[in-house]
């Protein structure tokens, strides 16, 4: 279906103040929607209650509203503009909180606005812990086994049927307040009883907890028509337990056989074809048992993401863009992409280099806060890196975290002995990276440090061979360093500074730089095209590498 | 890692060498190169049939991650010639895998190189074309490679099938099965069969060159035209099997070579293309349905659409939406289609198994 020529002028809203869990992804999301709407003459309002973003900036839309995201607000807006539709799938979950408390006070059908790019009842589906476990069941998917329990007695009953470990889920609280992991006897009793006090009609999911999975993402698009397309594949470093918001993640997926990949591709798309009938996008999480490489859904966003941000930026699919011209009636495969300009929309991003996103926290500024990682989320933003390999994307990804690692090194001041570092990886923080890391430079094997986290070990494999060669170039000095280990070691992802540090003797970063110059060790630009290369591009983005 | 410090080279049939080091069997291989964008899926690719003779580029960086596994195969043995990539993984971390891509590789006795420069070396082949190139880890003398290289047989005017074809007659799936299915070999994907056996067809499956009166033997109810490498136009005895088949009047599939050879048996003309769609996301509208799916991608000819659409008994069923090349043939006086991309995927999406369905339909409404 070609676009909607009724749809003359558009509400977008905002996702209001900067949260954990809600940031700047969503001005991302609300800018790029903007531009895609107002490129096809659609005149564009848009409201949001943070001024310090760049979708409220007066270029982005014809009319902006800085207001309370409230339903008078809304109402205002409608009363002073001829608003055809409002597109609230930008601004993450309080935007759709909004729309849907205005469509029950019935506000949208009394200024005749439509609600576009998103399916109410989609949302009920997707939020209802309840409704999404019955309706996954009905389907036919694969989710945790788990049971409601109202009542102590019942909790521990349910516990008993579905075994250790498992995870508490309060009913009806927000931000997984008065949940958590019971890893024992011993344990579910308190986790128990706080469970169903924090519940405000004391009742609690009791469901198995798939921890030690591997846990990915993906992230999707679909139209009018029922097209739908992969639009970027996501895998967890850190294994189900971890926030997805506080896992470290690679993008493509770097341990799924093309078996496992089509069976969550297949059943992404079936619940997302099932779970209403809204173009746009959506994201969908998935657990896999490594052992039998059995697949259930843990999540589904019916809206564009805080991953959707990610996957754009990984894929060079403006995943938002796009979203905003399905809500207006074009489907995929009218669309051009919009890197290449001439072939279609409708395709799946091919990549070749590997996206590593590690998440920043702020826990010193957090006195107090338990930095232990679970099922909130406490990152306060996040870095991403594009490499040619995975180790050259997460060391990038480790410099760019500011700190004094200087890329994936190691920086503690108390010298641990191995045993502590064993012990202190089994328990997600946030500088667990570092500690693997140095775990494997005093010689503990991948077959250890994968038991103690239960991250893949493809992953700790590529670790330990940059600590392989990490050792080999410390036996060097800057002036006995061959030039051809050093260009490896750029290849690597090794910065100027972090070799100055691990080579012999004193050296500085400058020294380091001046070497390669001089034997014309430079980086190279390469570009993120969604297609690996195989069509032109156009209008693409590029990342530093030093291959080539 | 025994042998990954060696080094290898690349050198390509208009001179350029790209350098790397060495990843499965130590040697000399040769042959056209080509490159796949698919991100998963590596073994079935490095298995399918329709690859052979090819020195395969790996676009996606990391290859081997998940090791190998035994059904993950698309046929019996290793179909590439060679393969080039970022990052030829001998670490593996899949637990249902049965060993090392290395190993497998190894065993295979297939040559690869990895460490090169994939993304430069795509970008010279997208201009380029398609041309042959040698890799090697066993001698650097360049001279000695272009020695070689001139003895790499050019793809124009190939036939290969007959190479992958199977030797001997065979069955597939359960005899007391309602549909019966002949099946030309021309270097058929196993999933192919599992796709058809699935929808309750019982298949017997002729060497390439085996008369149709053989295939009538089995009383099948439709007959399918596989897939297969080479050039289609170097195929007279299958175009004409094709042809013969088609007077019957009775329900044909075929696919990727199968559909080119359906086209050159009504007259329209195939070509090689300038780099060919390998991938495992190239998208095809149907317009029949008016909708789309995203599609496996593996062949290196094409068949004309001017051809089409001067032939009044054959209709476009499917069009590319990147460059608008005809993805699906039907004709009009007989129950015969064809695709030119893979709906049994393996690897790749499963958006298109419903052409399968299509055929057993069209099979079941030809039986009454």
């Amino acid at each position: 279906m070609p676009k909607d020529n009724s749809i003359k002028s558009v509400l977008i809203i905002g996702s209001g103040p900067i949260i954990i869990g809600q940031a700047c992804e969503f001005d991302y999301s609300g800018t790029q929607a903007a531009r895609s709407l107002r490129e096809e003459g659609i005149k564009v309002t848009l409201i949001n209650s943070n001024p310090a973003t760049i979708m409220t900036d007066p270029l982005m839309s014809d009319k902006v509203y800085l207001l309370p995201l409230t339903p008078e607000s809304i109402e205002k807006i409608l009363q002073e503009n001829d608003i055809d539709a409002v597109l609230p799938t930008m601004g993450g979950q309080t935007a759709l909180n909004l729309a849907k408390e205005i469509e029950e006070q019935g506000i949208w059908e009394k200024y005749n606005v439509r609600l576009i790019g998103v399916d109410i009842k989609a949302i009920d589906k997707a939020e209802d812990r309840d409704l999404f476990r019955n309706w996954l069941i009905e389907l036919g998917v694969p989710v945790a086994p788990a049971m409601i329990a109202n009542s102590f007695l019942e909790g521990k009953e349910a516990a008993q049927k579905i075994g250790f470990p498992l995870v508490i889920r309060p009913s009806f609280t927000l931000g997984g307040t008065g949940g958590g992991f019971v890893h024992n006897k011993e344990e579910l009793d308190s986790k128990l009883t706080y469970g169903l006090q924090a519940s405000p009609i004391h009742e609690v999911l009791v469901e198995q907890a798939v921890l030690g999975w591997k846990e990915y993402e993906l992230e999707l698009l679909r139209d009018s028509a029922d097209n739908v397309a992969i639009i970027c594949s996501i895998e967890n470093f850190d294994p189900m337990g971890v926030h997805t918001g506080d896992s470290i993640t690679v993008a493509p997926t770097m341990t799924l056989s093309d078996t496992a990949f089509q069976l969550m591709r297949n059943t992404a798309i079936e619940v997302m074809r099932d779970l209403g009938n809204f173009s746009g996008g959506c994201n969908v999480q998935f657990a896999l048992n490594p052992e039998t490489e059995e697949i259930i859904i843990i999540e589904i966003n019916p809206r564009v993401s805080r991953s959707s941000a990610l996957a754009s930026k990984a894929t060079g699919y403006p995943i938002a863009k796009i979203a905003a011209k399905l809500a207006i009636g074009y489907n995929l495969d009218e669309l051009k992409n919009q890197i290449t300009h001439t072939t279609s929309a409708y395709f799946e991003p091919a990549l070749d280099y590997v996206i590593v996103k590690i998440p920043r926290w702020n826990f010193d500024k957090f006195k107090g806060a338990d930095d232990t990682l679970g099922l909130q989320m406490k990152s306060v933003g996040e870095v991403m890196a594009i490499g040619r390999s995975f180790n050259e994307a997460i060391q990038k990804a480790c410099q760019s975290l500011e700190n004094k690692a200087l890329g994936l090194g190691i920086y503690s001041e108390k010298e641990y002995k191995a045993e502590e570092l064993i012990e202190y990886i089994k328990i997600p923080k946030w500088d667990r990276i570092f500690k693997i890391k140095e775990a494997l430079m005093r010689g503990v094997t991948v077959k250890t440090i994968c038991q103690a986290t239960r991250i893949d070990k493809w992953f700790i494999n590529q670790l330990n061979d940059l600590c392989i060669f990490e050792r080999n170039i410390a036996q060097y000095t800057i002036d006995t360093l061959p030039i051809e280990l050093l260009k490896e070691a750029k290849k690597e992802g090794f910065g100027d500074a972090q070799l100055a540090k691990v080579l012999q003797g004193k050296c500085t970063e400058d020294q380091v730089y001046e070497k390669r110059k001089a034997a014309g060790i430079t980086r190279v630009y390469k570009m993120v095209d969604t297609c690996s290369a195989e069509f032109e591009a156009k209008t693409p983005y590029f990342y530093s590498t030093f291959e080539g | 890692m025994p042998n990954q410090q060696q080094p290898a080279i690349l050198l390509l049939a208009d001179g350029t060498v790209f350098h790397g080091k060495s990843f499965g069997k130590i040697g000399i291989a040769g042959g056209e190169i080509c490159f796949n964008t698919g991100m998963t899926g590596y073994q079935e690719v490095f298995t399918d049939p329709s690859y052979f003779g090819q020195m395969l580029i790996m676009n996606s960086v990391h290859v081997g991650n998940y090791g190998v596994k035994a059904e993950d195969t698309e046929s019996d043995s290793v179909k590439i010639k060679g393969v080039i990539c970022r990052s030829l993984e001998a670490k593996y971390s899949r637990p249902m895998a049965d060993g090392s891509l290395q190993d497998y590789l190894e065993s295979n006795n297939i040559v690869g190189i990895s460490g090169v420069d994939t993304r430069a070396l795509v970008i010279h082949v997208r201009h380029k074309g398609a041309m042959n190139c040698v890799i090697s880890s066993e001698t650097q003398e360049i001279e000695e490679l272009k020695a070689l290289l001139t003895k790499v047989p050019d793809m124009n005017g190939l036939d290969l099938a007959k190479e992958v074809s199977t030797k001997e007659e065979y069955t597939y799936g359960d005899p007391n099965a309602p549909i019966r299915i002949a099946v030309m070999d021309y270097g058929i994907k196993r999933n192919i069969l599992k796709c058809m056996s699935d929808r309750g067809a019982y298949m017997k499956v002729y060497p390439a060159k085996t008369p149709v009166s053989k295939l009538r033997e089995f009383n099948p109810n439709g007959y399918f035209i596989s897939n297969g490498p080479g050039d289609p136009s170097s195929m007279p005895y299958a175009i004409e099997s094709v042809k013969e088949i088609l007077k019957e009047k009775k329900p044909l599939f075929g696919i990727c070579l199968g559909h080119q050879l359906l086209a050159l048996a009504n007259g329209i003309p195939t070509f090689k293309m300038h780099n060919g769609h390998r991938g495992l996301n190239h998208p095809v509208k149907n317009l029949i349905t008016g909708r789309s799916e995203i599609s496996t991608q593996n062949h290196g000819f094409g068949i004309d659409a001017d051809g089409v659409k001067k032939n009044p008994n054959v209709e476009i069923t499917h069009l590319n939406l990147n460059d608008e090349s005809v993805e699906g043939i039907r004709l009009k006086d007989t129950p015969a289609f064809s695709v030119q991309y893979h709906p049994e995927a393996t690897p790749g999406p499963h958006d298109s198994r419903y052409l399968f369905d299509d055929f057993i339909k069209l099979i079941k409404e030809n039986m009454n």
